[in-house]
Formats: structure tokens, C-alpha cells, sequence
């Protein structure tokens, strides 16, 4: 390893390596630059649900809602996960990026596979939103785009097995790999499965839109199409909570209270958390009652066994962590003193409330068959990913980034209060977007329509004035997630760019 | 970060855990064979249409 070029970070003690450090910030940055797009497509598209503004045409609310999927969905998360892959399989196990050229190449095509979604998205040649269904049928360009992009992808994930595999055969580390590590090894094997389905999906439906082969069949589609729609949420549940347990450990010192127990649950999640794509068919006349309750209501709770282990254990490694730092008066005193003022500790902490009671709750009652029927296709549903994807996810490596900016870019965080705030700021609005939506869903305001009112339809229909109160809490929301989205990005990339330099 | 206890033996689950690539085997087996291929024999079995006959 002498020819290596190796850092030791001052803050917290990893031995990083130039490389492996360069792959992180691109990672990052190309993640962040995603989020900004994402979010302001995720602003004009709230602003045109909110009745009272309804701010966009037709034309442009569809267009916009597609590359809101694709960018806040898919990009932004991906890319963050990429570097989370390099920085899990090298700066946490004191090792080097073995593969530094497949890094660079799997970032290269998933930068131009989003690159050419964008263009073809905003330049109107796939109206077809984030499902793409067949027999809509979006520009072959587009196609080309995300199989692109899930091919570097792909890579980018397949590189995590090659690093931790030579790092051990050069005793890198001898015994198992780190929580961190490991729980983003779950989310690799979860990422391989979904982008072998997406491979397997849009590879013949590029073909199609060639006029090469003359028909894809639509409830294949789905079928397939869901087991890289849902399980890539998956691999982001992986990165969460592998996120949750390193921000513990760097910020408050924390170790697993029971390492076997989380780690168990990390395969719960390998063998049990994709089958829940069959959410999205339960309502589908195609498959046969059987397959639905076997994929939804017995395996899937085997996953939702395991993210209850980790909302347990967590707070409990906290908890333990605190009082060994003294805060042991009473019951709470840990609480109280908790570094509520990091944003990285009060990223995780909104993250794992928000979620387990937004998104976690509702997605067992949404993902069961017979609540599903009633609520499939609104905006409930809307509402429950939000919750998950958003106030859990996004938060939790928005927090993540406040740590990654000191220890791999080498720079201080500025505006410092802030940094504070804004976690509290986007919790609040994202948990006041996703009840909103929920709320309007209970009343049956359909998921993706523009215009709710069906003006110029042929038969009226009207639904509960109480909709209206929601559907504007649901926009008051949009815009103070907006508003905390926007900080983030202006701090990230200010502490990026002009943030004070940390020695080495 | 140390998350990996130090000392001592690593407990015989942990070892199996430890195979990173029996459980790639697994969580790509596990699925593939109750959601999509099940799933897909479904959608083939579905009768067609006279009309599209």
C-alpha cells in the first residue's frame, strides 16, 4: 500500500485515500447537483397541486412530475449511495479504492444516462412519468438514458464487493466488516437484483420503442418494472440505516447494543424487503391472490421485523453512548443533552421518528390487501413514500453530509446556525407535506391528476370540501421543504466551495 | 468508527453473515423465485382475449 497516497482526517481518525476520496466528493456533488434539479421540479409540481396556486399547465405539470421522479427519486439517492458505496468499502476499513478506473467509469455513465433523461424529459420526448408504462411509449432516447444510468449504477455498486473482497485478502480487515460496511453490503445485494430487473425491463422496451420487436407485454412490464421501481427504495432503506448507525458512532461514539441482532437484520432485509414490490400490484387482475399475500403479507413483515429491530436499537446504542459520557440523571437527561445542535445528530433523529411514524406505519397498512384496495392510486400513497423516501432518506444523508463535508472534503461547514435549523426546518415541512397528502388520500384525491376538479369532463364529480384543507397543508409543506431543500443545497456547496480549509 | 467488536470468537451466525456472497446468492435467489418468476408464469398463464386470438 506504500504507493498509495494516504490521509489520516484529523476530526475523526479515517485513513482516507486520494482516490477513494475523489470518488466520494464526485459522487456528492453530482448527487447534490440532482437534489436541485429534483427539488425544484418537486416545488412547481406542489405549487400546482396546492388549488389555491395550481401554477403549471397540463403539459409542462406532467413533464415536470416525470424528471421529479427521476432526478429526487433515482438520481439524487443513487449517487449519494454510489459514494457511500467508496466510503464504506474504503475510508471505514482503512483501505484503498481498488478499482478506481470502474469508479470513474460507473459515475461517467450514470452522468451522461441522467444527463440525456433530463434533456429528453424537458425537451418533451417522454411524457410518460416515472413508470413509464407500456404502451405509453417515450422517446428510444430516453431508454437508452436509463439503461445507461442503471448500468453505471451497477457498476458502481458492484465495486463495493470488489473492494471489501481484495481488502480483506490484503488484511485490510480481519474480522467482519464494520455495522456501516455491512449494512451497505445489504443494500449492494438488494442493487444488484434491481438492476438486473431494470436490465431486464427496459433493454426490451428500448427495443420496442425502435419498432425492433413489435410488442411488450403490460403486465409483464409491471411485474418487472416494480422489481426495480420498489426494490431500488430498498437499497435506500439499506443506506439509511446504515447511515443512522456510522452518524451515531461519529457523532456521539455509539456502538450496537447487540451487533448479531443488526446485523440479522440487515439479512432480513436481503432475503425479505424486495418482494414488497408486489405493493404496486395488489390491485392488478393479472396475479392471482396467492402470490400477492405470500410477497406482501407474510414475507414482507419479515422486513418490517428488521427495521423495527434497527428503530430500537439505535436510540438504544444512543442512549447507552450518553449515559457512558455521564447524562445519567433520571430517565431522560441523555435526551436532553443529546447534540441536538449537530445536524448530522438531528438529521438521523428526524429521520428515524419521521421515518417510522410517517412512512414506516403506513407503508405495512398501505402494503396490506385489504387496506391497499381502498387507498391504491391515491394520493395516500403519495404521501406514505414521502415519508420514507424523503423524511427518511433524503434527511438522513442530508444529515450524512454534514459530516462528509469536514472528513472527505476537507472543509468547515458555513452558515452555522443554519446548518442547525435546517434539518428542522425540512423535517417539518416534509412530515407536513406527507400528512397533507396522506389526509387527501384518505378522501380519495387521486395520486398524479392535474386537475381534481375534472373541469370539462363529462359527467361532474366533487369531492369533500375538507380536501381543500389538506391539499394546502400539503402545499404550505412543499414550500417550507423547499425552503430547507434550498439551504441545503446553498450550504453544501458553499461549504464545498468556500468553506474554511481543514488541515490534514 | 468501531462497530466490530474487538476480541474473542465471532459467533458462528456472524461467520455466515460474513460470506457476503452466499448472501448475494440468496437475497438475488429468495426473490427472483417468489416474486418474479411465479409472477411471471402467472402472467403467461392469463388466457388471451378471442378478439386478440
Amino acid at each position: 500500500m506504500a504507493n498509495f497516497q494516504f490521509r489520516t482526517d484529523p476530526l475523526s481518525g479515517l485513513k482516507i485515500e486520494k482516490s477513494s476520496e475523489n470518488l466520494i466528493k464526485w459522487n456528492v456533488i453530482a448527487a447534490l447537483a440532482t437534489l436541485a434539479v429534483g427539488g425544484l421540479m418537486a416545488l412547481l409540481v406542489a405549487l400546482t397541486r396546492w388549488p389555491s396556486v395550481h401554477l403549471l399547465g397540463a403539459t409542462n405539470y406532467y413533464r415536470f412530475l416525470t424528471l421529479h421522479g427521476i432526478d429526487a427519486l433515482l438520481a439524487w439517492i443513487i449517487f449519494f449511495e454510489v459514494a457511500l458505496v467508496h466510503f464504506t468499502s474504503t475510508v471505514l476499513l482503512g483501505t484503498r479504492s481498488y478499482v478506481p478506473w470502474l469508479g470513474w467509469l460507473a459515475f461517467a455513465l450514470m452522468l451522461i444516462g441522467g444527463g440525456v433523461i433530463n434533456v429528453i424529459v424537458l425537451l418533451g420526448g417522454a411524457d410518460v412519468m416515472f413508470t413509464s408504462y407500456v404502451p405509453l411509449k417515450a422517446d428510444p432516447i430516453y431508454y437508452l438514458g436509463v439503461i445507461l444510468f442503471a448500468v453505471g449504477a451497477l457498476l458502481g455498486f458492484i465495486i463495493f464487493f470488489i473492494n471489501v473482497t481484495l481488502s480483506k485478502r490484503d488484511g485490510g480487515y480481519k474480522r467482519s466488516l464494520p455495522l456501516g460496511s455491512f449494512g451497505m453490503a445489504a443494500g449492494s445485494i438488494i442493487a444488484v437484483l434491481t438492476l438486473a430487473h431494470g436490465a431486464a425491463i427496459f433493454i426490451p422496451t428500448l427495443l420496442w420503442a425502435l419498432n425492433i420487436i413489435g410488442y411488450v407485454d403490460p403486465a409483464a412490464y409491471r411485474l418487472v418494472f416494480w422489481g426495480l421501481g420498489h426494490p431500488s427504495q430498498q437499497i435506500n432503506v439499506s443506506a439509511m440505516v446504515a447511515v443512522w448507525y456510522m452518524t451515531a458512532a461519529f457523532v456521539v461514539g455509539s456502538k450496537p447494543v447487540n451487533e448479531k441482532l443488526s446485523r440479522t437484520a440487515f439479512v432480513l432485509y436481503i432475503l425479505f424487503i424486495n418482494v414488497a414490490s408486489e405493493h404496486h400490484l395488489l390491485v392488478d387482475p393479472v396475479l392471482s391472490t396467492w402470490h400477492k399475500i405470500v410477497n406482501t403479507s407474510y414475507m414482507m413483515h419479515l422486513a418490517v421485523l428488521a427495521s423495527m429491530i434497527h428503530a430500537f436499537a439505535i436510540p438504544a446504542s444512543i442512549e447507552v453512548a450518553l449515559r457512558r459520557q455521564g447524562f445519567t440523571r433520571g430517565l431522560f437527561e441523555w435526551l436532553k443533552k443529546a447534540p441536538w445542535g449537530n445536524p448530522a445528530f438531528s438529521g438521523i433523529a428526524i429521520s428515524i421518528l419521521l421515518f417510522g411514524f410517517l412512512g414506516g406505519i403506513t407503508g405495512v397498512i398501505f402494503g396490506t390487501e385489504q387496506f391497499n384496495i381502498i387507498r391504491h392510486n391515491t394520493w395516500a400513497i403519495t404521501g406514505h413514500f414521502h415519508g420514507t423516501v424523503v423524511a427518511g432518506t433524503t434527511i438522513a444523508f442530508m444529515g450524512f453530509t454534514y459530516l462528509l463535508i469536514p472528513y472527505i472534503f476537507k472543509r468547515e461547514i458555513i452558515w452555522k446556525g443554519f446548518a442547525t435549523i435546517q434539518p428542522y426546518l425540512y423535517g417539518v415541512g416534509v412530515a407536513t407535506l406527507s400528512i397533507g397528502m396522506m389526509s387527501a388520500g384518505q378522501f380519495g384525491v387521486p395520486r398524479r391528476h392535474y386537475d381534481i376538479t375534472f373541469s370539462g369532463a363529462p359527467f361532474s364529480f366533487t369531492f369533500d370540501p375538507a380536501i381543500d384543507m389538506f391539499m394546502s397543508m400539503m402545499g404550505v409543506g412543499g414550500v417550507l421543504a423547499a425552503i430547507g431543500g434550498v439551504l441545503y443545497i446553498l450550504i453544501s456547496f458553499g461549504s464545498i466551495i468556500f468553506g474554511k480549509k481543514i488541515g490534514d | 468508527m468501531s462497530t466490530n467488536r474487538d476480541e474473542g470468537p465471532i459467533p458462528a451466525w456472524q461467520t455466515l453473515y460474513d460470506n457476503i456472497y452466499l448472501l448475494l446468492i440468496l437475497g438475488v435467489v429468495v426473490p427472483t423465485v417468489v416474486y418474479t418468476v411465479w409472477g411471471l408464469i402467472e402472467v403467461m398463464n392469463v388466457p388471451q382475449l378471442p378478439i386478440a386470438r
